[in-house]
C-alpha cells in the first residue's frame, strides 16, 4: 500500500509532464492532421534552454531565491520555445501545405534529427546536470520504517501543471482566438471563407504548443536535474501515445493519457521490469492504435468514399 | 517560400524589412543555447561559455539568406508572368517527357566497373579500400531503398519501422553462425525467410491501419525489437552486441592466406582485399536481385494489385482484391529484403549490436525512397549516393579546418545538415529526384506521368 500511493505520486508526476507535451501533438494533429514528429525534440531544446537561463540567472544576475529565478525561467523559456515552434512551422511545414501527405511527416522528421544533432553541436554530448533546486519533502505518513514522501519538486510540477492547463483550456474554450482554433480543427476552408486567417491560427497553434512543450521542459529538468540532446525522442513518442490513448484531437484527453501512460511507466518499473518499461509504453502505443483507434475520448473517424 | 511572399511588395526596403526580421528571430532562437555554452567544469558543476560572436555570424547568414530567396523569388516571379501560359493550367506540366530508359543500365555499368576504377585511379588495390567500402555502404541503403522500396512506393504502406527487419536478418545470420555454425549462404535465405515471417506477424495487426498511424505503430514495433534485442541479454548479449561472426567466404572457400585459402586457390597472392572486392559484388548481386524482383512483380497480378492498393484502397476492395494477401505480400517480401541486407551487414562487419538498428537508420532508409521519388527504382539508387555518399564528403573537408579553426570538425554536423536536407528536399522537391512515374498497365501507349498523380501511403 505504502509502496503504492508513492507509485501513485510519481506516476501522477511524470504523467503530467507527458500530459503537457501530449497536448502539442494533439492541437496539431486536430488542426492539420500531422504528426508533429519534432515535438518531442522541441520539449528538448526548451530543457536546454531552461537549464542555461538558470544558470545565468543564478551565477550572474545573482538572484538567490530559487522560486524566484524558476518563476523567471518558466517564463523566458515558454517564450524563447514558442520562437522555436513558431520558427519550425514557418520554414518546414508551411511551404507543404497543399504538398502530398507524407511531405509534412518527412520533413518533422528531417527537423526532428536537425534540432537532436544542432543540439548536440552546439552544447556537447554528454548529459548536463543542473544544480540542486527545489530539494526536501512532506512526509504523508510513515509505517513500517517506509516514510511516503510528496518532495517539493512533485507538488510544484503538479501545481505548475493544474494552473497552466486552466490557463490554456480559458484560453482555448472562451478567447475568439480559441474559437478560431477550434472552427480551423473542424473545417479550414469553411473557417478561412468566414474570415479567419488560417495561416496564423495554425502558426499560433505550434506556438502554443511549444510553450506548453517547454513548460514540460522546465518541469522535466527540475524533476531529473540532467539533460541531454537525445532525451526528446522517447519521451516524445511517450506523449504521442498519450495523445493517441486519448483519443487524437481532444485536449482533455491528452491531459488523461499522459496521466495513463504516466502511471502506467511507473507501476510498470515498480512491479515489473524497469528494463522493459519503454517497451511497455510503445505496446501501449500499438494496442491503442490497432484496437482503438479514436481513444478514450476521441470521436471516431467517419470514413467517406 | 508561397507565393504569398512574391505577392507581397518586392521593393528593396520590403526585402531588408523582412530579412532584418529572420536576423532577429535567429538571435531569438540562438539565445541562449547558441550563445552560453555549458561545459562540465572539476566540480561537476556547469561553467558557461559566452559565444556571441558566433551568434552574429547566424544572424547574418540568415539575413543573407532571406535578401537572396526574395531576390530569386523575385526573379521568378517575373520570369513566370513573362511567360504566356496556355488558359486553365496551372502551369504544372502534366504529363512529362518519356523517362530515359539510359538509367538503370548506366548505374549498373557503373557499379560493376566500380572497384576496377578505384583500383586504377588509386594506384593499388589496398589503396582503394576506402573507396570500396564507401561502395558497399551505398549499395546496402539501395538495397534497404529498394526493399522498402516494395512496401512504401508499391503498395503504399508508410513503414517507419523497417530497420527491424535490418536488425532480425543480421541478427539471424549472427546467432545461427555463431551457435551452429552454419555457413553465410544457409543463413542467408534462412535470415530472409525468418525477416519474412516477422514481416507477416508485424504486418497482421496493422492491416487496417492506414497513413500516419500505420508510420506510428511500425515505428513502435522498429523500437519494441530494438529494445527487446537490448534487454533479452541471454539470447541477444544485450547492448554490447555479438562478435566475432565468422567472416564470408567464396562459396566455401575462406579469404585467408593458408593453403585452402582464396588466393592458393586460384594462384593468386593473398591480399586482404580480396575478401573486400568480394563483398562488394555481392552486395551489388543482392541489390540488383531485389531490383530484378520488384520490376518483375510489378508486372504480375499481385505487382498491380500493390499498385492499386496505393492508389485507392476502397477501390480494389470492391473489384475483389484480396487487400489482406496484399498488404502482407508486400510486407512479407519488402522485410524479406531487408532480411538479406542485415544478413550481408552482420557478416560485413563481424560484429552487430542494437545501436546500429535505431530509428535513424530507419528514418534515413524511408528518406532515401521519399527523395528518390516513390515508387521509382533509379531515383532510389540515386538517393542512396546522394544521402550516405554527401555526408561522406564531408569527412574529407579538411580544408574547412583552417576557415573555421583547428578544432572544427565537420564530421559533427553530418546528420545536422542531413536533417536540413530532408526538409530542403520536401520543401523544393515533394515529388523526389525522380519525379515521373511509368505506369506499370497502361491501356494503348505507355506514358511517363508526372509523379503529383500517384497517390501515397493512404493504403
Amino acid at each position: 500500500m505504502d509502496v503504492f500511493v508513492q507509485q501513485l505520486i510519481n506516476g501522477l508526476t511524470l504523467g503530467s509532464i507527458y500530459g503537457l507535451i501530449a497536448i502539442g501533438y494533439t492541437m496539431v494533429f486536430g488542426i492539420i492532421g500531422m504528426v508533429n514528429f519534432a515535438h518531442g525534440d522541441v520539449f528538448m531544446v526548451s530543457s536546454f534552454v531552461a537549464l542555461i537561463l538558470f544558470l545565468l540567472v543564478t551565477t550572474w544576475l545573482g538572484v538567490s531565491s530559487i522560486a524566484l529565478a524558476l518563476l523567471f525561467v518558466l517564463v523566458a523559456t515558454m517564450l524563447l520555445t514558442a520562437l522555436w515552434g513558431y520558427a519550425i512551422e514557418r520554414v518546414a511545414y508551411r511551404p507543404l501545405r497543399g504538398s502530398f501527405r507524407l511531405a509534412p511527416l518527412i520533413s518533422a522528421i528531417g527537423v526532428s534529427i536537425f534540432l537532436a544533432n544542432f543540439v548536440q553541436v552546439a552544447q556537447g554530448a554528454r548529459n548536463k546536470p543542473t544544480p540542486p533546486m527545489l530539494g526536501g519533502a512532506f512526509t504523508l505518513f510513515e509505517r513500517d520504517g517506509y516514510a511516503v514522501s510528496l518532495s517539493y519538486k512533485q507538488c510544484a510540477i503538479m501545481l505548475v501543471t493544474a494552473v497552466l492547463l486552466a490557463g490554456f483550456w480559458y484560453l482555448v474554450q472562451k478567447t475568439s482566438f480559441g474559437r478560431a482554433q477550434r472552427a480551423c480543427e473542424q473545417d479550414r476552408r469553411m473557417a478561412a471563407l468566414l474570415g479567419i486567417d488560417v495561416d496564423r491560427t495554425i502558426s499560433l497553434t505550434f506556438v502554443l504548443g511549444a510553450a506548453l512543450a517547454a513548460v514540460a521542459g522546465v518541469l522535466y529538468l527540475v524533476y531529473y536535474g540532467v539533460v541531454s540532446f537525445s532525451d526528446g525522442f522517447v519521451p516524445g513518442v511517450k506523449a504521442f501515445t498519450a495523445a493517441v490513448l486519448g483519443g487524437i484531437g481532444s485536449l482533455p484527453g491528452a491531459v488523461l493519457g499522459g496521466l495513463i501512460i504516466g502511471l502506467v511507466e511507473t507501476f510498470w518499473s515498480a512491479y515489473f521490469s524497469i528494463e522493459y518499461k519503454d517497451v511497455a509504453a510503445f505496446s501501449i502505443l500499438a494496442i491503442v492504435l490497432i484496437f482503438m483507434p479514436s481513444g478514450l475520448l476521441g470521436r471516431a473517424e467517419v470514413e467517406k468514399v | 517560400m508561397g507565393e504569398a511572399n512574391a505577392v507581397r511588395g518586392s521593393s528593396t526596403a520590403a526585402i531588408l524589412g523582412d530579412a532584418a526580421l529572420w536576423a532577429l528571430a535567429t538571435l531569438g532562437l540562438c539565445i541562449p543555447i547558441v550563445s552560453y555554452r555549458t561545459d562540465l567544469s572539476q566540480t561537476s558543476a556547469l561553467d558557461l561559455t559566452p559565444r556571441w560572436g558566433l551568434v552574429a555570424a547566424f544572424c547574418a547568414a540568415a539575413f543573407a539568406l532571406r535578401v537572396a530567396q526574395r531576390l530569386w523569388l523575385a526573379r521568378r516571379e517575373a520570369r513566370r508572368s513573362a511567360a504566356v501560359l496556355p488558359k486553365g493550367t496551372d502551369g504544372r506540366v502534366a504529363v512529362a517527357r518519356r523517362r530515359p530508359s539510359l538509367g538503370v543500365p548506366l548505374f549498373v555499368g557503373f557499379a560493376l566497373a566500380m572497384p576496377l576504377v578505384a583500383t586504377l585511379a588509386t594506384g593499388s588495390l589496398g589503396a582503394s579500400r576506402y573507396w570500396i567500402d564507401l561502395g558497399i555502404l551505398i549499395l546496402t541503403y539501395v538495397m534497404l531503398g529498394w526493399g522498402l522500396n516494395i512496401v512504401v512506393g508499391l503498395a503504399g504502406l508508410l513503414d517507419l519501422g523497417y530497420v527491424a527487419f535490418y536488425a532480425v536478418g543480421a541478427y539471424s545470420y549472427a546467432l545461427l553462425s555463431t551457435t551452429f555454425g552454419l555457413s553465410f549462404w544457409v543463413c542467408l535465405p534462412l535470415a530472409g525467410l525468418f525477416a519474412g515471417l516477422w514481416g507477416i506477424l508485424l504486418g497482421f495487426p496493422v492491416l487496417r491501419l492506414r497513413g500516419d498511424y500505420l508510420a506510428i505503430v511500425t515505428l513502435a514495433f522498429g523500437e519494441i525489437i530494438r529494445l527487446v534485442l537490448i534487454n533479452w541479454t541471454d539470447l541477444t548479449n544485450g547492448s554490447a552486441g555479438i562478435d566475432s561472426i565468422p567472416r564470408a567466404t567464396f562459396f566455401g572457400i575462406p579469404f585467408t592466406a593458408g593453403e585452402d585459402g582464396f588466393a592458393k586457390t586460384f594462384g593468386l597472392s593473398f591480399d586482404a582485399m580480396h575478401r573486400i572486392v568480394f563483398l562488394y559484388y555481392l552486395i551489388l548481386a543482392l541489390a540488383l536481385l531485389t531490383n530484378l524482383v520488384t520490376l518483375r512483380l510489378r508486372r504480375l497480378p499481385i505487382g498491380r494489385a500493390w499498385e492499386a492498393l496505393r492508389e485507392d484502397e476502397i477501390a480494389c476492395r470492391s473489384l475483389g482484391i484480396d487487400t489482406t494477401v496484399t498488404k502482407l505480400t508486400a510486407f512479407a517480401l519488402g522485410a524479406m529484403f531487408g532480411g538479406f541486407a542485415g544478413s550481408f551487414f552482420a557478416v560485413r562487419q563481424g560484429f552487430v549490436s542494437p545501436e546500429s538498428f535505431n530509428f535513424l537508420e530507419s528514418a534515413i532508409i524511408l528518406a532515401i525512397v521519399v527523395l528518390g521519388g516513390m515508387g521509382s527504382q533509379v531515383g532510389v539508387a540515386i538517393a542512396a549516393v546522394a544521402m550516405v555518399g554527401g555526408p561522406e564528403l564531408l569527412r574529407n573537408l579538411g580544408f574547412l579546418k583552417s576557415v573555421f579553426g583547428e578544432g572544427f570538425d565537420p564530421n559533427e554536423y553530418r546528420l545536422l545538415l542531413f536533417g536540413l536536407a530532408m526538409v530542403a528536399m520536401m520543401v523544393w522537391r515533394p515529388r523526389g529526384l525522380v519525379s515521373q512515374r511509368t505506369p506499370s498497365a497502361t491501356l494503348g501507349q505507355r506514358k511517363a506521368i508526372s509523379g503529383a498523380f500517384v497517390r501515397e501511403g493512404h493504403g
